[in-house]
């Protein structure tokens, strides 16, 4: 997604489709969390749909503080510069064919789901204080970083290497992320002991839903223009996932004679992260091969996993890791100029492919090395893992005091403490409910 | 013949299932209770509502067995049930008058957990 020359207008057709696609991302974000909140126990489902939904509150806000002008604002190879902290010089005048802001807002839909997507590996025993610590500074020290070498006139970007709407630098990025964060938080205590099964297979597949209508924002918009581009990766988004879901049935019919609901949820999800880098640079023959082919992978990377005492709870890793590495790759294999892009392997320039494997290197090591270091350095300060305790009770109560599905039986509600109160342990109870329940009994 | 009813904490449901299994109990009822037991009270939050949580869920076992069986049984809960917190359950033992089995109306005996213990 190279920052076009700027023409001098602002382009009303650019401006209009930009702004629903700004929506559409960010809308991925809560789908997130419905897809991983379907996926754990039921005591965990808030903790772990917060975790999507805070990362909003969380890395939208350091985008727009920092994180925009360390990704785009004019700098070195390395980092982007700080003239846009506090988004200033981020206003009304055109950027490309879009006003400034908007395309600020629509990259800052971007850091929100790359963080959020972390979470997946640490669902059901991290302490929310910290993930909140760790995403914010994250999307500061790795996320701003990447995105400036391959999208705001980094070294990637020169180099070569071309990444349409994010396979390295929001799925290899955040992959890499949950592969250490699973590492260094270690397994649930019940992980590999007890079956630990999705309590809510229908939100599995509404997230999933959502995130593919979302995800047309993500790849189409990622042309920034209503154009010819826009419409190819539309196309792409929509047939890639459709062969991957093809795929991933027929892989399950196969290893267990039956087609899980679960099971295309996730193959929708890895399709999408396979044609994410791709989906502006090959034709949409080539996306359905990609597609077909980047359920493989994933596929076996997620059964491989399970059996390993890596507790990379929701499959982050072999999604998108694995399906983000694989469509980086065969973007430097199938992408062609006649597309309006670049030329791949099978189009005469194998060298495309060297670069998208530096780039999904360099993106895997500093990822992982840096969030590695910033998940030690907040652990050395506080405490990451729940006590064993509100572990085995759900993060859900003790962390956030709420229940997903709550019945109401033996809730008894507390007024405010009158003044003049003598003892802080009477608080005055709704009459009704207190002739209902024993209150206060103590064995 | 004695009733084993026991309350266990939800969390630690498979923990006891697991442990009647190696210790060759067969056949139980479990049941989804709510109970206090003197737990802290749990407070939640639901906009401006603040609600304290009275009851706790629980999982209520309801074990048939022979009387060699009674401490085994007794003795695998124990062990796989206790955390040292304020809630961690019951054990009850009651005697059993009778005792038959729906399917092949055996009695008593012949109806519950077998006679000798496995250890």
């Amino acid at each position: 997604m190279p920052t076009p020359p700027a023409p001098p207008a602002i382009n009303g057709a650019d401006t209009a489709w930009m702004l629903v696609a700004t929506a559409l991302v960010l809308l991925m974000t809560p789908a997130l969390g419905f897809f991983y909140g379907g996926l754990v126990r039921s005591k965990n489902a808030l903790n772990t749909m917060m975790m999507s939904f805070a990362a909003m509150g969380a890395v939208g806000l350091t985008w727009a503080l920092a994180g925009y002008s360390l990704a785009f604002g004019d700098g070195g190879p390395l980092l982007g510069g700080t003239g846009h902290l506090f988004l200033r010089g981020v206003g009304l005048e055109p950027h490309g064919t879009l006003p400034h802001l908007l395309f600020m807002s629509y990259q800052g839909t971007f850091a929100v789901i790359t963080a959020a997507l972390i979470s997946g590996a640490v669902v059901e025993r991290m302490r929310f204080g910290p993930y909140l610590a760790f995403i914010s500074i994250w999307s500061l020290l790795v996320y701003a970083p990447v995105c400036h070498w391959v999208w705001g006139g980094g070294w990637l970007g020169n180099l070569g290497a071309i990444d349409f709407a994010g396979g390295t630098v929001v799925h290899v990025n955040a992959g890499a992320a949950a592969l250490v964060a699973a590492a260094v938080l270690g397994p649930r205590r019940d992980y590999g002991r007890q079956a630990l099964l999705p309590h809510n297979v229908p939100f599995v597949l509404l997230g999933a839903a959502l995130l593919w209508f979302g995800w047309f924002g993500f790849n189409a918009g990622s042309a920034l223009a209503a154009n010819a581009t826009a419409a190819l990766a539309f196309t792409n988004t929509l047939l890639a996932p459709v062969a991957t879901l093809a795929v991933w049935m027929a892989l399950d019919r196969l290893r267990t004679r039956k087609t899980t609901a679960v099971g295309a949820a996730t193959g929708i999800v890895v399709g999408l992260v396979a044609i994410t880098p791709a989906a502006g640079f090959i034709g949409p023959m080539s996306a359905i091969v990609l597609g077909a082919a980047a359920a493989f992978p994933s596929y076996y990377a997620i059964l491989y996993r399970s059996r390993t005492r890596l507790d990379d709870s929701l499959d982050v890793t072999a999604a998108h890791g694995v399906g983000g590495l694989l469509g980086a790759l065969l973007t430097g294999v199938l992408a062609s100029a006649v597309w309006g892009g670049k030329d791949g392997l099978l189009a005469g320039d194998p060298a495309q492919l060297a670069r998208q494997a530096a780039a999904v290197a360099a993106t895997f090591a500093y990822s992982g090395v840096a969030s590695f270091a910033l998940l030690k350095l907040i652990g050395a300060v506080v405490p990451l893992r729940a006590a064993h305790r509100h572990e085995g009770l759900g993060l859900d109560v003790p962390q956030h005091g709420e229940e997903a599905y709550t019945s109401g039986e033996g809730a008894i509600l507390v007024l405010p403490d009158p003044p003049t109160a003598a003892g802080a342990s009477a608080p005055a109870r709704s009459p009704g409910l207190a002739a209902e329940v024993p209150a206060g009994s103590r064995a | 013949m004695k009733l084993i009813t026991a309350i266990v904490r939800p969390e630690k449901l498979s923990a006891v299932l697991e442990a009647l299994f190696k210790a060759e109990v067969r056949g139980l009822t479990i049941s989804r209770a709510q109970g206090h037991g003197g737990e802290t009270e749990r407070v939640e939050t639901y906009r401006g509502s603040t609600v304290k949580m009275e009851l706790v869920d629980k999982v209520r076992l309801d074990i048939g067995v022979s009387d060699p069986f009674v401490q085994v049984t007794v003795d695998a809960i124990l062990r796989s049930a206790h955390t040292g917190e304020v809630g961690d359950g019951k054990i009850f033992v009651l005697p059993v008058e009778k005792v038959i089995r729906i399917r092949t109306g055996d009695e008593d005996l012949a109806a519950v957990t077998p006679a000798t213990p496995a250890m």
